[in-house]
């Protein structure tokens, strides 16, 4: 990306893009009542997506905004939970991309993983509990299998999209 | 494992190579996952009590095995509500003023460790073992 200007119109597009999945999943009937916090993850195509094709600074950017907006225009009481997941999602992306042994899909189920656990360990902080271990084992399966689905579709985008 | 299959062209081998990979580590997570769920229900049966906490602190525990129903106030002047009912030996919360109501959405618990949560109002019900024949209402 040669243009500060255009790298940076880009970024923000990729931001509308995260936050307004992020609202499509907000309107997605919830698999099950029973187990708060099974998401797709919806956001993290984008934030892959920049990930590949920026870098794990851009990545951060971008994760970082789109959940202090959509905190604030949905729900702020979750702006603490949605911080510890996405920072410890793409921690654990950006070193995993950097091993390069596996492919985005894989990358891409790291991320849903950790986002869940990092959910749950700022929820096991707030609410100084330990006992929420079912719903980690839970949040776990869930959040590989939402990683995979995303992963899919980050490859998909990290591959096919090009920019004039 | 049969590596030895694996050809040596350089894209292909890359992109296949990393495929095996992925499917190693999802594995590898599943098998982990499955493992920690095993030993924690074997670990742990039927709890005996239900405890309430609010902000890190025990309000109260109450037996299992006696039905009824505790009003667990929250908030500056206790405006706020969950209701916890304890029935047939299973703990829900049935009403909440929370906004979300993700707790009294929640199944009934009943197995040690199990816990409902009501973030907005911090109030953590957890299935504990221990003896619950005498209640102790510390509220």
């Amino acid at each position: 990306m040669k243009h500060p200007a255009k790298k940076l119109a880009l970024l923000g597009l990729c931001t509308a893009i995260a936050m307004v999945l992020a609202w499509v999943e907000s309107q997605l009937p919830p698999l099950t009542t029973a187990v708060p916090g099974i998401k797709l993850g919806l956001p993290n195509i984008a934030i892959i997506f920049i990930l590949y094709r920026f870098g794990w600074k851009e990545a951060a950017a971008v994760s970082f905004v789109r959940i202090l907006a959509v905190s604030f225009i949905f729900n702020p009481a979750t702006l603490p939970y949605s911080l510890a997941g996405g920072l410890l999602s793409l921690l654990g992306m950006a070193l995993l991309k950097k091993t390069d042994l596996l492919s985005v899909t894989g990358v891409s189920v790291a991320g849903g993983l950790l986002h869940n656990v990092g959910q749950i360990l700022m929820a096991m902080l707030i609410l100084s509990t330990a006992g929420l271990g079912y719903y980690l084992i839970i949040l776990a399966v869930t959040g590989v299998v939402s990683g995979i689905f995303v992963g899919l579709c980050g490859s998909f985008a990290v591959k096919r999209v090009r920019f004039r | 494992m049969n590596q030895n299959n694996q050809t040596t062209k350089p894209t292909a081998a890359g992109g296949g190579r990393k495929f095996r990979n992925d499917l190693i580590f999802i594995t590898a997570i599943l098998v982990i996952v499955a493992m920690v769920a095993a030993v924690l229900f074997f670990l742990r049966g039927e709890g005996s009590t239900v405890q309430v906490e609010v902000d890190g602190t025990v309000i109260g525990i109450y037996p299992l095995s006696v039905d009824r129903e505790v009003e667990i106030k929250t908030g500056e002047n206790g405006e706020e509500l969950n209701l916890l009912v304890i029935k047939d030996g299973k703990a829900t919360v049935t009403t909440a003023t929370c906004p979300d109501g993700i707790c009294a959405a929640h199944r009934p618990i009943s197995r040690e460790g199990e816990s409902i949560i009501c973030l907005p109002h911090k109030v953590v019900v957890t299935v504990v073992g221990g003896e619950g024949d005498e209640p102790d209402v510390v509220a």
